[in-house]
C-alpha cells in the first residue's frame, strides 16, 4: 500500500538538518551561526535488519533518530520510513514505529506500569487479544511481573528501561528505534535487554536501529554498523570491517615467571613492560592462538589474558588516523575532549 | 480540509478524555487524599473572597459596587477561570517539557500533542475552585435585585462558557509561547491567575489604561466585566454600549482560533529547531 520495497524499509537520501544557533554578541547584537547537525546522510535499511548507529557525542545520532520518528523536520534531502514521510505524517507513522529514549521515559511518571500500558493500548487502538499476548510475552521475557503495580518513578533505571521497551512494543511496531537503550544499566539488566531485543528481531522480524556507546551491544546484536561523525556517515558495514578500517588491535597480556626484556615475536609488538608482565598488541582480525603458542614456546609463561579493543578507540582511530591523533590541532572542531 | 480538521478534533478530544480518565481513576484510588485536596483547593481559592468581604466590613461599596455585585463578578470569573483551569491547567508545563526533552516523548505517540499536554496530570481537585465560584455566584443571584429579562438570563451561562473559552485560549497561547521562551510560564500565570484576580474586582476601581488593555488587547473584560455591566445595569466606564457584552462568544471564538494558530506555529518551530 505504501509502495515500499522491503529492501528500502528505511530510506535516507542526502538528509540534512541545519540548526540556526543564535548567540548574544553584545548588548543587542546577535550572531547567527549555522550548525549542520546532519550533513547529507544517505543509507538504506532493509526490513528485519538490526543496525547499530554509533559515533561520538554530538555527531548527529539523536538528530537522525528524531528525524526518522518525525519529531524533527529535516532541512533537506529525502527520508522515508515504511514509505511514509515521517515529518509530514507523524501520527500515521507513530502507529508503526516504537521508540525508546534511554535518557527519558515515555511512560507516565506517576502511574503504575499497568496503567501506562492500558493507556498505550487505547491510544494505539491495539486489539484486545494482541495486547494481552504482547504484554504477556514482554512481562515474561523482560521479567516485569513484580513491577506492574509500581509507579514508574519508583522503578530503578534498569527496571524502567525494561518497562519502556515493553511499552514501545505493545502495538507491534515494524521498526524499533532505541537511543542508548543500555546506558547506565547494570550487567544483568543489559544482558536481559539484549536477549529480549534479539528475540524480538528474530521472531517478529522487527527492524531495529539502535544508538549506543557500548561496543558489546553492537557485537551481540548487530551485523551492520553505521558510524557517523560531524553529521556525515563515515562507515557503513560489518563490525569486523570496522576493526579493519580502524586498524584496531587486540592486546595479549602475559605474565612471565620473571622480569625479561621485551618479547620479540613477528606479527605483534610489545607495547608495555611492567615487571614480569608484558602487553603485546596484534591485529584484531587475526587469531590469538598462534601468538599464544609462540610465547609459550619461547618464554616461561605463567598466565595470560586477551583484551578486546574499545569501541571509542576503534572509532577514534578510524576518524583520526595515526599522525592526526593530536586532536586539538586536527582540522575543524574535531576534538573529542572539548 | 474541513474533514481532516473535524477528524483531528475528534481524535484530540478522544485522546484527551482517555488520558484524563486515567488520571481520574488514579486519583480516585486515594479517595481521602482527593477529598482533602479538593477541600484545600476550595478553601485556598476562597480566601480571595474573604479578602473582599473583609474590605466590605470597612466600606459600604467598592468602586460603586455593593458586596453582592462584587460577589457576582467574583463568582462569574472564578467559575469561568475554574473551568479553563480544570481543562487546560497543565499548559504551563510546556516550557519545562521542552527543556527536559520530554516533549519528544509526546511527539512519537499517535495522538495530538495539545491533547497530551493539556490532559497531563489532570487535577480533579481543581473542582474546588469551580464550586466555590458557583457557590458565590448563586449567593449573589439570591441577594441581587436584578430585573431579569430573557437576554439577561441567557447572558449568564453564555458569559460563563465564553469566559472559560477566553481563559482557555490564554492558557493555550501561553503554552505555545513557551516553545520560544521556555521560562515564560510565569508570564502566562500573570495573565491567567492574575487576570482572574483582576476580574474579581469592579472595573471602576482600575484606571482607563487597564480597562482598555483588557478590552481591546487581551480581551479578558469579556469574561465577566462587560456582560456583567449589562446584567447589573451599569454604565461602561469606557463609554461602550451595554450590548457589547453579547459579543463575548464571538470574542471567545476569535481568541480560540488565534490560540490554536499560535500553538501550531509554536509546535512547528519546535520541530524545526528541536529546542
Amino acid at each position: 500500500m505504501d509502495g515500499c520495497a522491503d529492501d528500502d524499509f528505511i530510506e535516507l537520501d542526502g538528509v540534512e538538518k541545519v540548526f540556526q544557533v543564535r548567540r548574544r554578541a553584545g548588548l543587542l547584537r546577535r550572531e547567527r551561526r549555522e550548525v549542520r547537525a546532519v550533513d547529507g546522510i544517505s543509507f538504506r535499511v532493509p526490513r528485519g535488519e538490526m543496525v547499530g548507529y554509533i559515533g561520538p557525542n554530538g555527531a548527529g545520532k539523536s538528530t537522525t533518530i528524531k528525524m526518522l520518528t518525525g519529531i524533527l523536520v529535516p532541512s533537506g534531502g529525502r527520508l522515508r520510513v515504511a514509505g511514509i514521510d515521517p515529518s509530514r505524517e507523524r501520527t500515521r507513522l507513530a502507529r508503526r514505529i516504537g521508540v525508546v529514549f534511554g535518557q527519558r521515559t515515555t511512560l507516565w511518571w506517576d502511574l503504575p506500569l499497568r496503567d501506562s500500558y492500558a493507556l498505550v493500548r487505547r491510544m494505539y487502538r491495539i486489539p484486545d487479544g494482541r495486547y494481552r499476548e504482547n504484554l504477556d510475552r514482554c512481562v515474561e521475557l523482560l521479567d516485569l511481573g513484580a513491577l506492574l503495580e509500581v509507579p514508574v518513578r519508583q522503578l530503578s533505571l534498569g527496571q524502567r528501561m525494561r518497562g519502556d521497551i515493553a511499552a514501545a512494543l505493545l502495538h507491534d511496531p515494524e521498526v524499533l528505534y532505541l537511543d542508548e537503550p543500555t546506558i547506565g544499566l547494570d550487567v544483568v539488566s543489559k544482558a536481559k535487554v539484549r536477549e529480549f531485543l534479539r528475540e524480538v528481531n528474530a521472531e517478529q522480524g522487527t527492524t531495529v536501529l539502535l544508538t549506543t556507546h557500548d561496543l558489546t551491544d553492537i557485537e551481540q546484536l548487530c551485523e551492520r554498523v553505521m558510524v557517523i561523525d560531524h553529521g556525515r556517515l563515515v562507515y557503513d558495514g560489518g563490525l569486523a570491517g570496522l576493526h579493519a578500517v580502524g586498524e584496531s588491535e587486540r592486546t595479549l597480556v602475559v605474565d612471565l615467571e620473571r622480569e625479561l626484556p621485551p618479547i620479540e615475536i613477528p606479527g605483534c609488538r610489545t607495547v608495555r613492560v611492567e615487571g614480569p608482565r608484558q602487553w603485546l598488541a596484534f591485529p584484531a582480525g587475526s587469531s590469538a592462538a598462534p601468538l599464544v603458542a609462540a610465547v609459550a614456546d619461547g618464554y616461561p609463561l605463567v598466565d595470560l589474558s586477551v583484551r578486546e579493543p574499545d569501541i571509542e578507540d576503534v572509532i577514534a582511530r578510524m576518524l583520526y588516523p595515526a599522525g592526526k591523533t593530536d586532536v586539538a590541532s586536527g582540522p575543524g572542531p574535531t576534538s573529542l575532549s572539548v | 480540509m474541513a474533514e481532516s480538521l473535524r477528524s483531528r478534533a475528534y481524535h484530540g478530544v478522544r485522546a484527551y478524555l482517555l488520558i484524563v480518565g486515567m488520571w481520574v481513576r488514579s486519583t480516585m484510588a486515594y479517595r481521602t487524599s482527593f477529598l482533602i485536596m479538593t477541600v484545600g483547593n476550595f478553601a485556598a481559592t476562597g480566601l480571595d473572597f474573604v479578602v473582599i468581604a473583609l474590605m466590605f466590613s470597612h466600606v459600604g461599596t467598592l468602586g460603586g459596587f455593593t458586596l453582592p455585585e462584587v460577589a457576582f463578578l467574583y463568582g462569574t470569573t472564578s467559575t469561568a477561570f475554574g473551568l479553563a483551569d480544570l481543562i487546560l491547567g497543565s499548559m504551563d508545563r510546556v516550557g519545562r517539557r521542552v527543556r527536559d526533552g520530554t516533549m519528544d516523548t509526546l511527539l512519537v505517540r499517535p495522538v495530538p500533542i495539545l491533547a497530551q499536554v493539556a490532559a497531563d496530570r489532570f487535577a480533579l481537585r481543581r473542582l474546588g475552585r469551580i464550586s466555590q465560584g458557583l457557590l458565590l455566584l448563586v449567593w449573589s443571584l439570591v441577594r441581587l435585585d436584578i430585573d431579569w429579562t430573557v437576554d439577561r438570563v441567557l447572558l449568564v451561562p453564555v458569559m460563563l462558557l465564553s469566559g472559560g473559552a477566553i481563559f482557555g485560549a490564554v492558557f493555550v497561547a501561553g503554552g505555545a509561547f513557551q516553545f520560544w521562551a521556555n521560562d515564560a510560564s510565569e508570564v502566562q500565570n500573570s495573565f491567567t491567575y492574575g487576570g482572574n484576580t483582576l476580574l474579581q474586582y469592579p472595573p471602576t476601581v482600575f484606571g482607563r489604561e487597564v480597562l482598555r488593555g483588557v478590552t481591546f488587547v487581551i480581551p479578558l473584560a469579556f469574561v465577566n466585566w462587560l456582560p456583567a455591566l449589562h446584567i447589573l445595569r451599569r454604565d461602561n466606564p469606557l463609554g461602550l454600549p451595554g450590548q457589547v457584552g453579547f459579543a463575548a462568544p464571538l470574542v471567545a471564538l476569535g481568541c480560540c482560533l488565534l490560540a490554536g494558530l499560535l500553538w501550531r506555529r509554536g509546535l512547528r518551530s519546535y520541530r524545526s529547531t528541536g529546542s
